[in-house]
């Protein structure tokens, strides 16, 4: 159980049976009045932020929530299969809880699936991927204008903005919280 | 971005912020040297204390870390020192946030003969010397939540007051509770959207700490507090001179703190025997000064105006 100080940014919880990531947490109290704690809390299932407020002699359950490193192995349409390398275990998600990484999905990478209670439930990407582009028109030749883009598409169906010099089947690294091309990757 | 903070052995405050925090501390003596008010210096690690409800005051073998030096100036005062400040460290156990660090310094004074409409006069020319501010305006308690909440906490039900919270209350809150509660999630941002001074005055009766009560009807405690952009900045009272009447709310309050699971508190013995000689009609407050630093800085955190806030203590 956490008490009401131990309620802290990115301290994941568990709240009417429901594991939430605390994504802001504040200590209010009037001088002569009664301490509370208000929480922002993202569900970790859907991903909808709420508000609570807990008083100072509240506890709060901390989720039994784990991250594992897992391999992505395929897709069978309707579920989104991964596998821990280390016990060959497999699970599958859905397309909800694939829905944050779901554009940087690529076979035999390995991502951060969330446990909760050992039932996968998310699942995140690394910081930084590097994808094949299958589409991307040509880049004008002498078109040396700085900053100027071009859509591209990646393999997994991505379409990110990449500079003119950069061309179809080449190799990107990307930025998955911001969708940002970052540089070509070297082989 | 940010800046990142300083590794934590350094002070989290810069050095021209350590400067003009020295000089606001200079700027509050000259002002009640001014005024031919005495300063004075009185334990910060004492024996008892005036228990508070909803304030844990750190305790260790020899006592305990003052959570005010209310007990102490007013057997000052009682002993005839006329009027008096102090700037002095107190403690408040648990409390950490963006406006709380559980040491903070506390600017407190007393007035021999004034009322508490006249220490507040005070009080805002002291704020408006250090902040270069207007002069705050003054609204009734019930003026204010009837202002800015939509709410009546002295009479509305206690549904129609979790209905007007910004997000589901926690369970079993009795109308002081929910009216905390108001106060921090509707009125104060309400009155940082505003921006300026603003004192509350005449509080609920429910909770009078060490003011006077106004029987009425309706009944008030004689108490108001400071507001500067919907921070919470002094908080004053006509002082309680009545003896038995000071003893009773002592017993009072440590049997709320035992219903609320909270440890009692060894009573100020040394305070009843003061105000059983007699404590002259008086006025007090108590200002929060890394909060008046913080505004006068123009700062989000108390922690950003103090060399060693409570992560780095």
């Amino acid at each position: 159980m956490l008490n009401h100080n131990q309620l802290r940014q990115g301290t994941r919880v568990e709240i009417d049976e429901i594991p939430w990531i605390i994504v802001d947490a504040q200590f209010v109290k009037p001088g002569k009045g009664q301490a509370f704690t208000k929480i922002k809390i993202k569900n970790l299932i859907d991903g909808r932020v709420i508000e609570r407020t807990f008083k100072s002699s509240d506890s709060v359950t901390k989720a039994d929530v784990m991250d594992k490193s897992m391999q992505y192995l395929y897709s069978d349409g309707e579920f989104w299969h991964f596998m821990d390398p280390d016990s060959y275990e497999q699970v599958a998600l859905t397309e909800t809880q694939v829905s944050n990484t779901i554009l940087w999905l690529r076979e035999q990478e390995t991502y951060e699936v969330t446990l909760w209670k050992g039932k996968a439930i998310s699942v995140n990407p690394p910081p930084f991927v590097i994808l094949d582009i299958t589409q991307c028109d040509p880049g004008i030749k002498g078109d040396t204008v700085s900053g100027a883009t071009k859509p591209a598409t990646l393999e997994t169906g991505a379409v990110i903005k990449v500079p003119l010099f950069v061309n179809e089947g080449e190799r990107v690294r990307v930025d998955t919280r911001t969708g940002n091309y970052v540089e070509r990757a070297k082989d | 971005m940010n800046n990142p903070l300083p590794p934590l052995w350094q002070p989290s405050a810069s050095r021209d912020i350590l400067l003009a925090r020295a000089d606001i501390i200079a700027a509050i003596r000259r002002f009640f040297q001014q005024r031919q008010v005495l300063e004075v210096t009185t334990p910060v690690l004492v024996s008892a204390v005036a228990p508070e409800r909803h304030q844990n005051p750190p305790s260790c073998q020899t006592g305990f870390l003052q959570p005010s030096p209310e007990t102490a100036m007013k057997r000052l005062v009682a002993s005839g020192s006329g009027a008096i400040f102090q700037l002095c460290p107190a403690f408040r156990e648990d409390e950490v946030g963006r406006l709380h660090n559980p040491e903070f310094t506390l600017l407190e004074w007393y007035r021999p003969g004034w009322s508490y409409q006249q220490l507040m006069e005070e009080v805002g020319a002291l704020v408006q010397e250090i902040l270069r501010c207007p002069p705050p305006e003054q609204l009734t308690f019930l003026q204010a939540f009837q202002k800015f909440v939509g709410i009546n906490p002295f009479k509305a039900p206690l549904s129609s007051m979790e209905s007007a919270l910004s997000s589901p209350p926690p369970a079993r809150l009795d109308r002081s509770g929910l009216t905390d509660l108001l106060l921090v999630d509707r009125l104060e941002p309400a009155l940082k959207k505003q921006g300026g001074g603003l004192f509350l005055r005449e509080y609920p009766p429910w909770d009078p700490a060490m003011a006077e009560v106004d029987e009425g009807p309706p009944a008030f405690a004689r108490r108001f507090e400071l507001y500067v952009d919907g921070v919470e900045l002094a908080n004053g009272y006509q002082e309680l001179t009545d003896c038995r009447e000071q003893a009773r709310r002592f017993q009072k309050t440590n049997q709320q703190r035992q219903e609320d699971g909270e440890e009692t508190l060894p009573e100020d013995h040394h305070l009843l025997a003061a105000l059983k000689h007699g404590l002259p009609r008086c006025a007090g407050v108590a200002l929060g000064v890394d909060r008046l630093i913080m505004l006068a800085l123009r700062k989000k955190r108390i922690s950003e105006v103090m060399a060693f806030p409570f992560d780095r203590s």
